[in-house]
């Protein structure tokens, strides 16, 4: 772990203009002037709206709406009831026509909890919530505000912001993240030219909560004039440093970036502040920003609509909840243009094809890519690994792709893991560079969801049998105890016997009477048949 | 628009295929191609089209067998790249059947038997050659001398004339043509010198002939920096990379010069080795088929240099003369063990070796 690098010296590397670098990495087609000429356009009210009601990395909001309610602007529609859930809020105010699964925004398509709301076109907000005094402003009330405001990270995971900036380690370096290396996507790039101000406030709240020693502000040297509107906006401060970095894929990645910025590498396992830095995406300082100065929750964001089949790339701001047909539309959307239909959400290279253009734009979906048949063509039929190992050259994280391939393939996860599978960051340049155009991060995918399933089945199985132990265990406590009784009421009886002075002769001597009068029976039985009288055993007799 | 596509990420592909890959060496064998036709006659060339000739059938033979897609695997090439690396690699006047059962060698028993493409242990050009040499070491060793130091000028059709019959047209045979001007049988710099040395010659008198102007065999230099080129635009063009031809041939030069150092009487100089023989196209060209070489960087590196080592050791005290084939072969079997003890350290673990995988 290259934590020897001290504070003091990165901060004069840095200060000298040099960075550090990360191996591997690839340099695909950018994309990007397709989109990132022209302002970013607010798009109208769209009629309907989905609002899903997870939206980021935790558990679901408690609902606090129903079918049929008003809502405005801004209204929360689920509300917070532990750590790690966000509230939704209403875009715009309209009807809450009703509450039911509605294709997601997932990879895997399948419908999710949804509030549809009917807009009524008004746009009427709820009153605002502003705290305006933010640098005096209480650590703590400022992250519940952030909370409250329902913001999750923008960049793309979407982990809840307040978790992330309530750290009670010490931050060396605040990074804010505007290198957005992902081919298409210009949203940050479109968000930093245009109100490079609002996130240089966003950054000022986060600093205040968090108190690091450096702020470092990272652009990939391919933005030029968002590099420039956020020095302007940064120059009447000192300790923010603005830093333009080699464009090269992926060095947005949260552990790519830290190791550029510091050379420090977040230990497996471990997070970003193990290493003292925390990190924050552009759209995230945005959004708390407005949460904090103009009191306004995260209802929309900006999305980069575009690919060879969209007549009109740009950006956009979009209402979250929007269906992603409204933008396409918007866009000028030309069917003809794609032999198979198909829409990406996110980037080229780590985005994913949506199974219906009505699944909504959330807080994370940064990009709609609408591709040409040629632009993006899909992989030929895979071939068979030549063992080149371009994958292995181009892993950002050092790892054998090619050995995962095999161990994947052949279902041995035990290796797999062994070669440090979980490690994987699924940024797709291995599949990228490979010449048998094997898909191998779906291959990768699959096995860790194998594994997980795996774990938790084993994990289901472990409490099963944790379960009957104790049943046993309890069963067999049970008989001990009842055994115990019986044995306790059973010397109680012979105290009581030997106390009333019957002696052993005299139970001799009844037994010999009961046997003379069992004989007595018999023969009886023998004259006069009668099935129904049974002798009766010396045992129940003694027991009496 | 209410059926939508679904793909799994990465949507983006750098578009270089196995095909391409593979056409890419073809074209940068060319220049020592070309060099090798100028100074050893067409034979040169109609060994290669017999070769790629034999080895698409074969293919696509097994693979038909095999019922698996003909046409897209014979596309990726890499039966043409094998067959013209055992082409060039065989005297160019050797009959037309040896470089046919060599060639069928290759292909079916190492390549497709051992599981098609990405599965073969070793080298199929490789171990077709060395199945040659040791079943048919005549044919296989009946180099010429360089045609400008031939006393017959062979033709083309002289070339076909002699693969097919063993004749030229007009009835030289082949041991009559590897007579030059002064009547002493041609031979490869490499056997020349090491046949001396038998004799009791040392270097600075073995290297006294006609075939070799000081340590540089006549044509067989023009042939090495040919390939030397190829291999160069090979690096630049990202097919290869630097470990394997670098590690190799600074191995090679290193050994030899530690031997030159001990006597110089009987041990070549390193320049004599990196010139003569196939070190050049071995370094470039065959020890870097990436299906049988060493996948990790590090392993690249302990693999060249190994076959570096023994190439010199074997040409020094081995019974052939050459010995590129047998180094990357023996070093073909240790590709696993070399490959499992060098994985690199993952991003953010402590090590290598902390989670060592379970085998």
């Amino acid at each position: 772990m290259n934590k020897n690098v001290s504070f003091d010296d990165i901060v004069e590397h840095l200060s000298n203009g040099h960075l550090w670098d990360f191996k591997g990495g690839i340099h695909p087609s950018e994309n990007k002037a397709q989109s990132n000429t022209s302002g970013i356009d607010q798009l109208p009210i769209p009629a309907t709206l989905y609002v899903p009601v997870n939206q980021h990395l935790g558990a679901n909001g408690e609902l606090a709406v129903s079918v049929g309610d008003k809502v405005a602007k801004g209204q929360a529609l689920t509300k917070s009831n532990s750590a790690n859930t966000l509230p939704v809020h209403a875009p715009t105010s309209g009807t809450v026509e009703a509450i039911e699964t509605h294709p997601s925004a997932h990879p895997s398509g399948i419908p999710e909890l949804s509030i549809k709301i009917a807009t009524d076109g008004q746009d009427q907000a709820v009153p605002s919530m502003a705290i305006n005094d933010f640098l005096n402003a209480d650590k703590q009330t400022l992250i519940n505000a952030i909370c409250q405001a329902g913001i999750s990270g923008m960049g793309g995971a979407g982990f809840p912001s307040h978790i992330k900036s309530d750290v009670n380690k010490e931050v060396e370096f605040l990074i804010i993240n505007g290198v957005e290396c992902e081919p298409y996507i210009t949203a940050d790039d479109r968000l930093m030219r245009e109100h490079a101000w609002q996130i240089r406030q966003g950054i000022d709240i986060i600093k205040t909560i968090v108190c690091p020693k450096q702020i470092v502000i990272a652009i990939e040297d391919n933005k030029p004039e968002a590099l420039a509107a956020m020095k302007v906006a940064c120059n009447q401060h000192s300790d923010y440093k603005v830093v333009a970095i080699p464009t090269k894929y992926p060095s947005g990645g949260e552990k790519q970036l830290i190791q550029v910025l510091t050379s420090r590498e977040v230990p497996n396992a471990g997070l970003p502040i193990d290493v003292g830095c925390l990190m924050f995406n552009v759209g995230t300082c945005y959004a708390i920003a407005d949460a904090i100065i103009e009191g306004k929750p995260l209802t929309q964001r900006v999305v980069t609509v575009t690919g060879g089949a969209i007549g009109k790339p740009k950006n956009v701001w979009a209402m979250l909840g929007t269906p992603v047909k409204h933008l396409l539309e918007y866009c000028e959307f030309d069917h003809s243009k794609q032999q198979h239909a198909r829409v990406i959400m996110g980037g080229s290279m780590m985005g994913f094809t949506l199974s219906s253009a009505q699944a909504p734009i959330i807080k994370t979906s940064n990009c709609i890519i609408a591709p040409t048949t040629d632009e993006l063509p899909n992989l030929g039929t895979e071939r068979a690994c030549i063992r080149c190992s371009a994958c292995a050259d181009a892993c950002p994280v050092q790892l054998l792709p090619q050995q995962l391939y095999w161990y994947s393939k052949a279902k041995e996860y035990q290796t797999a893991q062994g070669y440090d599978l979980f490690d994987c960051i699924e940024c797709g340049a291995c599949a990228y560079v490979c010449p048998s155009e094997i898909p191998l991060v779906h291959y990768y995918r699959q096995a860790k969801s194998e594994i997980r399933q795996h774990q938790d089945e084993k994990q289901q199985a472990d409490k099963a049998k944790l379960r009957f132990e104790a049943r046993k265990q309890r069963l067999e406590k049970e008989k001990q105890a009842r055994e115990e009784k019986h044995r306790l009421a059973s010397e109680a009886r012979k105290q009581k016997m030997q106390q009333s002075g019957v002696s052993a002769k005299d139970k001799i001597a009844a037994a010999l009477a009961r046997a003379k009068a069992k004989k007595l029976a018999n023969q009886q039985q023998i004259k006069t048949p009668e099935p129904d009288v049974k002798p009766t055993t010396d045992d129940k007799d003694d027991a009496k | 628009m209410t059926t939508l596509n679904l793909a799994s990420s990465p949507h983006h592909h750098n578009k270089r295929d196995i095909g391409a890959v593979m056409r890419m060496v073809l074209y940068a064998a060319i220049p020592g191609i070309v060099t090798q036709t100028i100074f050893f006659g067409f034979g040169v060339l109609i060994q290669i089209a017999l070769a790629v000739t034999t080895a698409i059938a074969c293919e696509a033979l097994i693979l038909e067998w095999r019922k698996k897609d003909v046409e897209r695997a014979c596309k990726d090439y890499s039966a043409v790249v094998c067959a013209v690396l055992l082409a060039i690699s065989i005297p160019p006047l050797a009959p037309w059947w040896i470089i046919v059962i060599g060639t069928s060698f290759a292909i079916v028993i190492v390549k497709q038997l051992y599981g098609g493409l990405g599965y073969n242990l070793f080298n199929p050009a490789m171990a077709g050659y060395v199945m040659l040499l040791v079943s048919f070491p005549v044919q296989m060793t009946a180099w010429l001398p360089p045609q400008t130091l031939s006393d017959v000028d062979l033709s083309f059709v002289d070339a076909m004339y002699t693969v097919f019959t063993g004749f030229t047209a007009s009835g030289y045979s082949i041991e009559q043509l590897r007579e030059m001007v002064d009547g002493i049988t041609g031979a490869t710099p490499l056997d020349h010198v090491k046949t001396s040395l038998s004799q009791g010659y040392i270097i600075s008198e073995a290297v006294i002939t006609p075939i070799l102007d000081g340590s540089y065999g006549r044509g067989w230099i023009w042939v090495s920096l040919a390939y030397l080129m190829g291999g160069l635009l090979l690096l630049k063009t990202n097919i290869i990379k630097w470990q394997i031809p670098v590690s190799m041939l600074l191995s090679a030069t290193l050994v030899s010069f530690v031997l030159y150092l001990v006597d110089t009487s009987t041990h070549a100089s390193p320049l004599f080795h990196l010139v003569n023989g196939s070190l050049m196209l071995g370094a470039f060209f065959i020890a870097t088929d990436p299906v049988s070489a060493a996948t990790t960087n590090k392993g690249r590196i302990i693999f060249g240099a190994a076959i570096g080592f023994w190439v010199v050791v074997i040409r020094t005290w081995g019974a052939y003369p050459d010995a590129v084939a047998f180094a990357v072969l023996f070093m073909n079997m240790a590709v696993p063990l070399i490959d499992y003890y060098t994985k690199p350290r993952t991003y953010g673990h402590a090590s290598a070796r902390s989670e060592r995988p379970e085998q």
